[in-house]
């Protein structure tokens, strides 16, 4: 059901359509790391893109910093110096209860004032907790309780469906 | 009055005895010891089997505050404690605000003595003029107002012709000095020993040097000044060493130790937890086992609790800026008969090094249950355990590193001049 | 005990007082989120949300317009509010004690506090007695510790020489009154460095130096021997006035930092300073703006690595149990 050629072939099918859509206008690719940063690179390939991919680390954005605490492993965001008025394109692989993009929309802002952003992302599943939507997706999903979805890469990439062993 | 201990095992090390039998006491004096005297018919008969019976303590370096540092105790309060502690006699250093340095405020102290019902509370009158190190306090008149020794408390006498002259001068008036030793140059406001643990955490440091060497100048001016001389509250093993030496070169000198530089070093000290902070400071282990072995071999003869009782914000605050000393009157006993059980002392030297022999320093005739003396009398279970706490504590000082850990021994009775002052 | 102090139940850093009792695993793991934290100074956006809405006070007993600097920047650049006290000591001006001080800050809901003291211990006072849910940061207590000087110090040597277990280390000048000098000797041992040798006159060396874990040497010729890392102390100028020393000139004459004498050290030996310089005292100008020394870089990593002891011992904050 989830193959990776086809999910992919159908983002970059709504990303072609939406860039003509809403008219960006030499659009900022920005992944999100890490599984983000991978399908970006796959599009960022498809759709011929010149500048370079933006990288971006949410880590010091999440909500949960008082539950989870600082992680030590994070690279710096890469993003260009000149946000200001840009069309974003904004790439995740799954986009689950939305405070991740919450958290990347957060962390753009704080670098300048876009144009836009429209947000891809390779997976939409359900248990959204926060008011946002995907803007293309390449496939939409519905999960059990008790299942969880991810991708490993970047080479291949793959899509795995797990179940999470019940928490005694 | 006619009062009769029953039982106990009577342990007098002045006079020699170590059985169990009874204690005759009447009119507030020790009748008889063991034998029974004709016609005896008690008032009052005190259960003490399973109990030592002893002389009541004799504490020759206490501060019972009060006066103008009535908010960390009062006498009052101590005597309480001193009471439940077995201790009949209290040396008053003469630090208190004010000194002990007129015959007014030897006064003052027989009358708080008497309001707070503790009688045999003896000053140790100032060396100098508020301890100043400078002029010599009047010495004569604190003598004959009641002062039973002239003493520096922990000031230490910068000038050397000073202390000569001073020692000279109560030697005329044969006074004793009680005299702690301490280099005020090289002590240089240290807070703790000069060793590995206060490298480590940064305090300011005092070297063993500054209690030897001034234990060493006043040792020679004890020999040029004729000066009687007991030596306060020793710290380390030089210094037992020098003790050794001058009494062996035929100097007629004492000295005494701290119950807790008996137990403690630095080792045991939590990092910056203020309880630990007194002065001298806790030493190395060598030190503590040299100080034992000190008391075994009698170069030290006596044990002092230098009970100081603190307020609570005497305590709360960095290490180096919180006041030295602890509430030491009731973990005397208890501690004591820990050395006895690890080995380092016999029962009947710890209780001589409470009782007859700070009696001899003193010249006093207490410290024994000799027919004819005053009946203070100490009778403690040593089997008892309990535990440091606010339920049990009686000083208003609770500056102690012993709080909450359990003790054993404990005092039942406490008698002075033939009058139960405690009970358990 | 010093470090369950610091630890909170689940064994993260709650309070930063002291190098001693933290593992060599925590001290890593400091220094790898201060790498993270590194990395931004160069970027457009120099904050991060991590500590926004929390209070951070700098309660400074002794005055140091430096290391509250660049204690004010890393809070500001994790987005906390900061407040800045500075609280003369002077013995005619006793004012409040600590404890009142502390109190008075906690009742406006402060969720931090980073403090100097001038004596050794005041931090972990103010650790043991503060509300449960303030998180203390030692910026240096009496002769104690500076903790923080000696991570970013860490941080700095990990930068140019990864593997601290073939490093030899040389800490010079008076050590005896050095917190910074008592805390990279702990870290430098806890994270494995080969050797650390104590190069001072015997009046700057404290009581029992070795059992602090060092080798010791009177003579700068012969202890820079094989040094890879030459960590140079600041002398303050009361120690000429207490018999400690005899003059600033003896003293640069014999433990003075020059190019000769760095020569004696490796080639690629490194020159390390926690500031501020007295050049001609300790080092001379040529050696601490030369190749060899990391002087500078120290001072731009200090923001990165207090940034990362701050948000690390800030987590958990708030949670129930």
């Amino acid at each position: 059901m989830l193959k990776i050629p086809e999910l992919l072939n159908n983002l970059e099918a709504e990303l072609k359509r939406i860039i003509d859509e809403r008219q960006l206008v030499n659009p900022l690719m920005i992944g999100i790391r890490t599984g983000g940063v991978w399908i970006a690179e796959q599009m960022h390939r498809r759709l011929n893109i010149g500048e370079p991919l933006g990288l971006l680390d949410i880590s010091f954005y999440r909500d949960d910093f008082s539950q989870i605490g600082v992680n030590p492993n994070v690279k710096p965001s890469q993003l260009p110096p000149h946000i200001e008025g840009r069309d974003i394109i904004l790439i995740d692989d799954v986009f689950y209860t939305g405070r991740t993009i919450r958290a990347a929309m957060n962390e753009i802002f704080d670098y300048g004032r876009p144009n836009q952003i429209v947000l891809a992302v390779l997976i939409e599943r359900d248990g959204r907790q926060i008011p946002l939507n995907p803007d293309c997706v390449g496939a939409r999903i519905t999960l059990n309780a008790d299942q969880r979805i991810k991708l490993t890469g970047p080479e291949p990439l793959a899509v795995h469906l797990e179940t999470i062993e019940a928490v005694a | 009055m006619m009062l009769r201990i029953d039982q106990g095992r009577i342990i007098d090390p002045a006079n020699n005895i170590d059985r169990i039998g009874s204690v005759y006491i009447a009119d507030g004096k020790i009748v008889s010891v063991t034998d029974e005297p004709v016609g005896f018919k008690p008032d009052t008969v005190i259960d003490a089997e399973n109990q030592i019976v002893c002389p009541g303590f004799i504490d020759l370096s206490t501060r019972l505050r009060d006066m103008g540092h009535s908010r960390k105790a009062t006498f009052k309060s101590e005597v309480l404690a001193a009471a439940a502690a077995g201790i009949t006699t209290l040396c008053l250093q003469p630090d208190t605000v004010p000194v002990i340095d007129t015959p007014a405020v030897v006064e003052l102290i027989k009358e708080l003595a008497e309001k707070a019902d503790y009688p045999q509370i003896y000053a140790v009158g100032g060396l100098t003029q508020k301890l100043e190190g400078a002029e010599l306090s009047s010495m004569l008149s604190l003598k004959q107002a009641g002062c039973i020794a002239v003493g520096n408390a922990n000031q230490p006498v910068k000038n050397l012709l000073i202390l000569r002259r001073a020692m000279e001068y109560a030697a005329s008036h044969d006074l004793l000095l009680m005299f702690r030793p301490n280099d005020f140059w090289l002590s240089n406001n240290g807070c703790a020993h000069e060793g590995a643990v206060a490298t480590r955490y940064g305090l300011p440091s005092t070297p063993e040097a500054a209690e030897t060497i001034a234990l060493a100048q006043c040792l020679e001016l004890a020999e040029l000044t004729g000066c009687r001389v007991h030596f306060g509250q020793l710290s380390c093993k030089r210094s037992v060493i020098k003790i050794h030496q001058a009494k062996k070169y035929g100097l007629k000198v004492s000295a005494d130790v701290a119950i807790h530089q008996l137990h403690l070093t630095e080792n045991d000290m939590t990092p910056f937890d203020s309880a630990y902070h007194v002065l001298p400071p806790l030493r190395t282990e060598a030190d503590k086992q040299y100080l034992r072995k000190g008391l075994a071999g009698s170069t030290l003869n006596s044990i002092c609790s230098d009970h100081q009782p603190h307020d609570l914000d005497a305590k709360l605050g960095a290490f180096p800026e919180t006041e030295p000393g602890m509430s030491s009157l009731e973990t005397l006993l208890p501690l004591m008969l820990k050395l006895v059980t690890q080995h380092a002392i016999t029962l009947e030297q710890g209780i001589a090094c409470l009782s007859a022999n700070p009696a001899r320093v003193l010249r006093l005739n207490s410290g024994a249950l000799t027919p004819g003396f005053s009946a203070d009398v100490c009778i403690f279970d040593p089997e008892l355990d309990w535990q440091v706490n606010a339920e049990n504590w009686k000083s208003q000082g609770v500056n102690t590193p012993f709080w909450g850990q359990t003790l054993k021994g404990r005092v039942t009775h406490t008698l002075q001049a033939g009058k139960v002052i405690h009970r358990l | 005990m010093t470090d369950n102090l610091q630890l909170n139940a689940e064994g993260k850093l709650k309070h930063f007082l002291t190098i001693e009792g933290l593992s060599k695993s925590l001290l890593t793991e400091i220094l790898d989120t201060a790498e993270s934290f590194a990395g931004m100074s160069e970027h457009q956006v120099k904050k991060v949300p991590l500590l926004r809405g929390k209070t951070i006070v700098n309660l400074f007993f002794e005055n140091s317009t430096r290391t509250r600097t660049t204690f004010e920047l890393a809070a500001t650049r994790l987005s906390a509010d900061v407040i800045n006290m500075n609280i003369a000591t002077s013995a005619t001006s006793k004012g409040e004690s600590l404890l009142d001080t502390i109190r008075n800050l906690e009742a406006m809901f402060v969720d931090m506090f980073v403090v100097r003291h001038a004596l050794s211990g005041a931090a972990h006072f103010i650790a043991q007695q503060t509300a449960p849910h303030i998180s203390v940061i030692n910026a240096g207590d009496g002769q104690h510790a500076h903790p923080t000087q000696a991570m970013l110090d860490m941080f700095t040597i990990r930068q140019i020489k990864p593997d601290f277990s073939s490093l030899r280390v040389a800490i010079i000048g008076d050590i005896l009154h050095s917190r910074v000098a008592r805390s990279e000797i702990q870290a430098l041992n806890t994270l494995g460095a080969a050797e650390v040798r104590v190069i001072a006159p015997k009046t700057l060396l404290p009581a029992h130096v070795e059992s602090l874990g060092v080798t010791v040497s009177h003579n700068l010729t012969e202890g820079l021997k094989d040094i890879d890392v030459v960590m140079m102390l600041r002398l303050q100028k009361e120690r000429m006035t207490s018999a400690l020393l005899p003059s600033e000139s003896e003293y640069f004459k014999c433990f003075g930092l020059t190019e000769e004498k760095l020569k004696i050290a490796k080639p690629d030996a490194i020159v390390m300073h926690p500031g501020p310089i007295n050049r001609g005292v300790e080092i001379d100008s040529k050696v601490a703006d030369g190749p060899q020394s990391v002087i500078l870089k120290q001072v731009s990593n200090g923001i990165a690595v207090r940034m990362a002891v701050m948000a690390m011992a800030m987590q958990k904050q708030g949670v129930t149990a």
